[in-house]
């Protein structure tokens, strides 16, 4: 794609402009290259929103080697230059990513994902859970209610129930597997 | 225009504060390389052998290896900074190529030649691990000081640039090598030179893949 002298020239001195702070210069240049460079990603991406990921990334790659750009030479080279290498780029790592990973719009519907009915399981499983912990002996039940439910440390769970901190792990591991049989058993 | 490409116009053109521009690269490269030059002057007085040196000058074939080391350092380095330039042509890869070719090939005569005439003699190892040592040495201060002028232009393809950078580092250490380099090179000193200029070509390509993925690390976990 080409741009008349004019433009080439306008572009250059916008450029120079924005590398010394003016900043609506800088926006208006931006603005005003966006056609040529969503025209040099469409040369590698086809749809739009690919292409307009590109320019994204075009853009900011701009902002940050700015300061490579000398006035002297033409402004459009050095432009489409970075246009082209990011656009390479991202059809690249395309490659890659689409090489390791997989899409299949149907996964949620054929194959069960345990994790998502995590949150439902537990509910299901609460009252069940609850009686199970109200037959268990008082210390082990204090122990539980403490350490598990209350989250509290077993520091803190020492100093309020005034039992040391061995004797609570005793009762939480006994606790732990009373539960466990009671829940298998059912 | 998708808002969103327009938002991070506003973005950018809000954020964007005065930039210094970088010097034409060749007049980067060419004071790198008056630096080296005043290391080089600060150093090889200290473990040079002149007398040798001068002596070894008389040789033609020393003479051309010396300045296909020196032509190579010095043509791989001007090459590197112009490619970390956005717009500049990637034919400037091939400057150091004539030199780096004069170097391979004058050494490689040099090892024939010591094969010929002092036969298995010729395949001695020697002290050729003390070159290596040496370019290595060399090398990696040369390369991190090379490597930190280069990255200022942030490449958009670090990899060659870096590769190319090694590779004038290498030939600048082995210049440097050659002011105390009392043996003719034989096919084994050949390998250590060529496996020391290979390691730092491959370090400094590491280097260069890393940035590649910081950069796009950086710009995906960018908003503006």
């Amino acid at each position: 794609m080409t741009t008349s002298q004019d433009k080439e020239a306008e572009w250059s001195l916008w450029m120079a402009a924005a590398q010394d702070g003016d900043r609506a210069a800088y926006e208006r240049l931006l603005k005003d290259c966006l056609p040529f460079l969503r025209s040099i990603a469409g040369r590698y991406h086809r749809t739009a929103d690919r292409r307009e990921d590109v320019v994204q990334d075009i853009l900011l790659t701009l902002h940050r080697v700015r300061h490579t750009y000398d006035p002297a030479r033409p402004f459009t080279h050095w432009l489409a230059t970075i246009a082209s290498r990011r656009s390479i780029d991202a059809l690249r790592r395309r490659g890659r990513t689409e090489k390791t990973e997989i899409f299949d719009e149907q996964a949620y519907e054929t194959f069960s994902d345990p994790e998502a009915n995590r949150e439902m399981s537990v509910r299901d499983e609460a009252p069940a859970l609850q009686a199970a912990i109200a037959t268990l002996p008082e210390g082990q039940r204090e122990a539980v209610e403490l350490l598990k439910l209350r989250e509290l440390s077993l520091a803190e769970a020492s100093q309020q129930t005034g039992k040391s901190v061995s004797a609570l792990k005793v009762n939480m591991h006994r606790a732990l597997k009373a539960l466990r049989s009671q829940l298998k058993g059912d | 225009m998708p808002p969103s490409t327009e938002q991070l116009i506003a973005e950018l053109a809000a954020g964007a504060e005065p930039v210094r521009r970088l010097r034409p690269p060749l007049l980067r490269a060419l004071f790198w390389l008056i630096g080296v030059a005043a290391i080089g002057a600060i150093v090889v007085p200290f473990y040079g052998d002149f007398g040798l040196f001068s002596e070894k000058t008389r040789d033609p074939k020393f003479v051309i290896e010396l300045a296909g080391t020196l032509l190579t350092g010095m043509a791989a380095v001007i090459a590197a900074f112009e490619l970390s330039m956005p717009d500049r042509s990637p034919a400037w890869a091939w400057l150091p190529v004539p030199p780096f070719v004069l170097w391979l090939a004058s050494s490689g005569y040099n090892c024939w030649r010591d094969w010929i005439t002092l036969g298995d003699q010729g395949w001695r190892l020697g002290e050729s691990a003390e070159c290596f040592g040496t370019i290595i040495g060399f090398s990696i201060p040369l390369g991190v000081a090379l490597l930190i002028f280069l990255a200022r232009a942030k490449p958009l393809a670090p990899t060659p640039v870096a590769a190319l950078g090694g590779l004038g580092v290498a030939g600048l250490a082995a210049f440097f090598l050659d002011f105390n380099h009392p043996y003719d090179a034989s096919f084994l000193d050949l390998g250590w030179h060529a496996g020391a200029i290979g390691l730092v070509i491959a370090s400094s390509s590491l280097w260069g893949r890393w940035r590649t993925q910081t950069n796009w690390a950086t710009e995906s976990q960018t908003n503006c």
